[in-house]
């Protein structure tokens, strides 16, 4: 691999704005290319004329290339494809970094398969040494990490959510945007869309939440959820669940945390009955505190937490909500008294 | 119809991790007692999913097939023991070293052998490796359309249905067959094996390749691309502070006095 780093940012969109993700990569390719005078292009696949352009030159994008079609409006990596592996033939970069998303898992592969280069999926570091890349990811379920690097002069990469700082945005920052005329035919796609059904009704998203309670087998069913539920509400959080107590069906799988589910970083994480297996752990690992209430005193979770409570959650957890309760109102009312 | 489910064994994934080892110095987990090796659990979800579609009338040839180690046998008897009906082994010992790019391309050449294969399944990932790159590298390979995340499949017609899980929505897709689909485990459970089952399973067909036979290079990883530097388990240097109390109460308050002190609510 040469001494420059040419790197392709494949970009997400969430209506009119970049998703979190694209956030985070476009902060790990400019810290990848600063220090060797790399440079960061990337690509958005629109299905029309709006201002992801500008987004992506305000998220430090030095040259943005802008794919129009009306199918990109539904998102299939089939749909992305032709495109994508024209403008990386044409461009050779020599990273090319997708979100570990259901998008970017789904393209990653194929892409790299297609262009005989390297395929490393879910990374959470990326750097280079002696003129060569070392992606760190984790592997056993979470149990273990590993560092990889490739044969290849091409790698194509998938990062992990919420493993990386995002940019900054800044308006001053400008960039060339190129529009692309896009390649793909709807008429051979082969995959089609028949419909699509939203997952997830009320409430925050637990992506978003400040303070998350986690869900664990140590609740003993529904009614130990509910007193999760219960905390959440009093705490302005949000209800996720370990893979097991989704597996018994106390918990919507939409609600996982873990290795196939959610990735959080909340500033406050409440392990209840969670044993701190490693496909859970690296969900939440980079949260800012986690807090854990096991029966267990050698369970796993708390080589991760900052506080521990040895015993059952649903002896403790109606109490503790009550005095929980008791300082938000005090805490409220001497606010009040001030203002 | 026949339909090719590919399977990886692996270190038992439900192992407890307090257990789990790794000799650094050579990158390999070290095979502690009481660490099997037992076949993927997405994969294993896969053969369910073939299973289903069998229960809903459609008439299949169910052929697992798995890159591994000649004590892969074991595993792959354990499939068929679920109701599958001829197994594949491409034995290298060296399966284990190779990178996803490596084994997509061996299983590739195999399915290719196979020959007039309606349907491929695969886990969505395996649970060693975690990469996921394997599925959508065979479809990349043999040309045929991918789906991802499936939990629920149909089969009529020469089309395939699938519901994907995607973050927020479940998606419905169709796609002509030949096609590839990876399995989550939103299918649910997979079923056990009967005792009748595991019986018969002894005298089910077991074939056992070779990666040259497939043509292609002898060695263990004619395709590797990735090449691991450092296999580790990452130390957790968090000090717990552990709260008690002589009563649940006296221990509840405080819990809640400690967080609230730190600012944490």
């Amino acid at each position: 691999m040469t001494t420059v780093i040419d790197i392709l940012v494949v970009a997400e969109t969430q209506g009119d704005v970049l998703a979190p993700i694209t956030c985070e990569i476009l902060g790990l390719a400019n810290r990848l290319a600063g220090g060797i005078g790399g440079t960061v292009a990337a690509v958005a696949f629109v299905p029309e004329t709006d201002n992801i352009g500008e987004e992506l030159t305000a998220h430090g994008a030095e040259q943005v290339y802008l794919v129009k079609n009306p199918v990109f409006a539904t998102c299939t990596a089939d749909t992305w494809l032709p495109d994508l592996e024209k403008l990386v033939r044409d461009r050779q970069p020599s990273l090319i970094l997708l979100g570990h998303t259901t998008m970017g898992a789904d393209i990653a592969p194929y892409l790299a398969f297609r262009l005989n280069a390297a395929v490393i999926t879910d990374s959470v570091a990326i750097a280079k040494k002696d003129r060569q890349l070392t992606l760190t990811r984790s592997c056993y379920g979470g149990k273990a990490q590993e560092v990889v690097t490739s044969h290849t002069e091409m790698v194509v990469a998938t990062i992990r959510a919420k493993s990386q700082p995002a940019t900054t945005r800044d308006t001053t920052h400008k960039g060339k945007i190129a529009s692309l005329d896009s390649i793909c035919d709807p008429t051979r796609l082969r995959v089609k869309v028949i419909g699509r059904q939203p997952r997830r009704h009320e409430g925050q998203r637990l992506e978003d939440a400040e303070v998350v309670i986690a869900a664990g087998r140590g609740l003993r069913g529904v009614e130990g959820v509910a007193l999760a539920n219960e905390l959440a509400a009093v705490l302005n959080g949000a209800v996720g669940a370990t893979r097991a107590a989704c597996d018994m069906g106390w918990c919507p799988y939409t609600s996982q945390i873990g290795l196939s589910g959610i990735t959080v970083a909340p500033d406050l994480y409440f392990a209840l009955g969670v044993s701190g297996a490693g496909q859970h752990m690296v969900g939440c690992q980079s949260a800012g505190t986690i807090v854990a209430v096991n029966n267990d005193p050698d369970a796993a979770i708390f080589a991760y937490s900052r506080f521990g409570v040895v015993g059952d959650c649903r002896e403790i957890l109606p109490a503790f909500i009550e005095e929980v309760r008791k300082l938000k109102n005090q805490n409220r009312a001497k606010q009040h008294g001030e203002k | 119809m026949h339909v090719v489910v590919c399977v990886k064994q692996v270190w038992d994934p439900e192992f407890p991790s307090v257990s789990f080892k790794i000799d650094e110095e050579v990158g390999e987990v070290i095979p502690v007692p009481g660490l099997s090796q037992v076949v993927s659990p997405y994969d294993e979800q896969a053969v369910e999913a073939a299973l289903r579609l069998r229960d809903a009338g459609a008439k299949l040839k169910i052929t697992i097939l798995c890159y591994g180690p000649s004590s892969a046998e074991h595993t792959i008897r354990g499939v068929l023991a679920l109701g599958a009906d001829e197994g594949i082994l491409v034995a290298d010992e060296a399966a284990e070293w190779s990178d996803g790019a490596s084994t997509a391309t061996i299983l590739a050449a195999a399915i290719r052998k196979i020959g007039n294969c309606d349907l491929v399944l695969t886990g969505r990932q395996a649970a060693d490796t975690d990469a996921g790159v394997v599925g959508c590298g065979l479809a990349a390979i043999l040309d045929l359309p991918a789906i991802t995340l499936a939990k629920e499949i149909q089969i009529s017609d020469r089309k395939i249905r699938i519901v994907r899980v995607l973050a927020d929505h479940h998606e419905t897709v169709e796609a002509p067959l030949p096609a590839l689909v990876t399995v989550t485990h939103e299918l649910g459970k997979s079923r056990y094996a009967s005792l009748k089952e595991t019986m018969r399973a002894r005298r089910k067909p077991m074939a056992c390749w070779t990666v040259t036979e497939l043509g292609l290079a002898g060695s263990a990883t004619p395709a590797a691309r990735v090449v691991r530097k450092k296999l580790f388990i990452p130390r957790r240097d968090q000090s717990c502070e552990f709260i008690s109390g002589a009563t649940t109460q006296d221990l509840a308050a405080k819990l809640a006095q400690r967080l609230y002190q730190e600012g944490l609510f």
